[in-house]
């Protein structure tokens, strides 16, 4: 190659790697603020400020959907697996709320550890499937489960 | 091969090399792509959870996929322009930045119309819907200063370095879902992986990805050639190419 052309070349590869490390260390400063919501374990270890508006999200724990019947007040569970922050919400959810789905909460965590939501967005995460399928699979687990529980015993 | 590239260089070469291609990568473009249309908005099955919501990711996908692809594209050449002072380089920047402009605004477009019914809201301020729109602007950018500079060779330079660095923005796009707590859902597919998606979903959303690449190869070559002939006009080239046009 001309020495010129290998000249610009190392220029513009310094460059890359310039801004790629400058982007690099500001989005890591920035991480906290980037992420768009705190999940439960964030909030169990008490890592969230209280009164400040902030979001929570995780999966809506399964069996944990009370709807007051006059109003549209609910009360459900956000968990990730480790740890579960109860949340109270007065509106109207997304179509795609539901028990074992992923929501993101906007609100104010409480003195006595609860989170009150101004708003619920669903999360939506990316496997699709046909209805069909997503039936069959549900058949399957719900037997599995019954032949495991009825194996229980024999394990013994 | 650096013959090839040597002939890159040279504008006439490449129109003729365009006009040849142009009708196949339209025609095989148009076709996939209303293969993948169809098929996707009409026969594909429903989600089980959406239900025909999810249609969009036929539009959407395809289209923000171009959109980063074409920055990729055109960060390459702006190394080429950069470096080996390439007249085609240049010339295939600014004739596909207003391209990828139009890419960018419907992927965005497309995802706040599935947003509002999905999620709940049309735009919330998460990594990955950010990053876009600080992709569209970039375009933005690039097209703004390209024409605010006078001199075509000036001009060529500030528009590549604005282009590089601009780039950083690519990985950050793609990553965003798995670096940070985003309300937009992961990548369906992944290149280690099986889709997350049956086939009868994805092999509709293969042909619209790869139909909108060959549709964006002929737009890309028609503008190029516009863009060759504005500048090259003075050339005893384009005056006959013209001048056999006429009869």
């Amino acid at each position: 190659m001309h020495p010129i052309r290998k000249k610009r070349l190392t220029i513009v590869l310094f460059l890359l790697a310039g801004i790629g490390v400058a982007v690099a260390l500001t989005t890591y400063a920035l991480r906290q603020n980037i992420n768009l919501f705190y999940d439960p374990s964030q909030i169990a270890a008490g890592d969230v400020p209280q009164d400040v508006r902030i979001r929570a999200g995780g999966m809506v724990e399964e069996g944990s959907v009370i709807r007051d019947p006059d109003s549209l007040k609910v009360e459900f569970r956000v968990t990730d697996f480790n740890s579960s922050v109860p949340v109270e919400y007065n509106g109207i959810l997304p179509d795609l709320f539901a028990e074992g789905q992923g929501v993101v909460a906007m609100g104010k965590l409480n003195g006595q550890g609860r989170f009150v939501a101004d708003q619920v967005l669903a999360k939506h995460d990316e496997n699709y499937m046909p209805p069909e399928v997503a039936d069959a699979l549900e058949k399957a687990s719900k037997g599995q489960h019954k032949a495991g529980e009825t194996a229980q015993p024999q394990s013994y | 091969m650096w013959q090839l590239f040597h002939k890159l260089g040279s504008p006439k070469w490449f129109y003729g090399i365009a006009t040849r291609l142009m009708p196949w990568l339209l025609v095989g473009g148009a076709l996939l792509l209303l293969a993948g249309i169809v098929w996707g908005l009409a026969f594909a099955p429903k989600d089980y959870l959406q239900g025909n919501s999810y249609r969009i990711i036929f539009i959407h996908v395809p289209t923000a996929f171009l959109a980063q692809s074409v920055y990729i594209m055109m960060a390459v050449a702006a190394v080429v322009t950069l470096v080996w002072r390439m007249k085609l380089a240049d010339v295939f920047v600014k004739a596909v930045a207003p391209v990828g402009l139009v890419l960018t605004f419907l992927a965005l477009f497309t995802g706040a119309v599935w947003g509002k019914p999905t999620w709940g809201t049309w735009w919330i301020w998460d990594a990955r819907l950010t990053s876009m729109l600080i992709l569209l602007f970039l375009y933005g950018g690039v097209i703004a200063l390209d024409r605010a500079i006078n001199d075509e060779k000036s001009a060529a330079r500030a528009v590549a370095v604005l282009v590089l660095v601009g780039v950083v923005n690519i990985p950050i796009i793609k990553y965003s879902v798995e670096w940070w707590n985003t309300l937009h859902q992961p990548a369906t597919f992944k290149l280690t992986e099986k889709p997350s998606m049956p086939a009868e979903m994805w092999v509709p959303l293969l042909l619209s990805v790869l139909g909108l690449y060959l549709i964006f190869g002929w737009l890309a070559c028609l503008r190029m050639q516009t863009e060759i002939i504005a500048r090259e006009q003075r050339t005893r080239w384009v005056k006959d190419l013209v001048m056999a046009g006429r009869h």
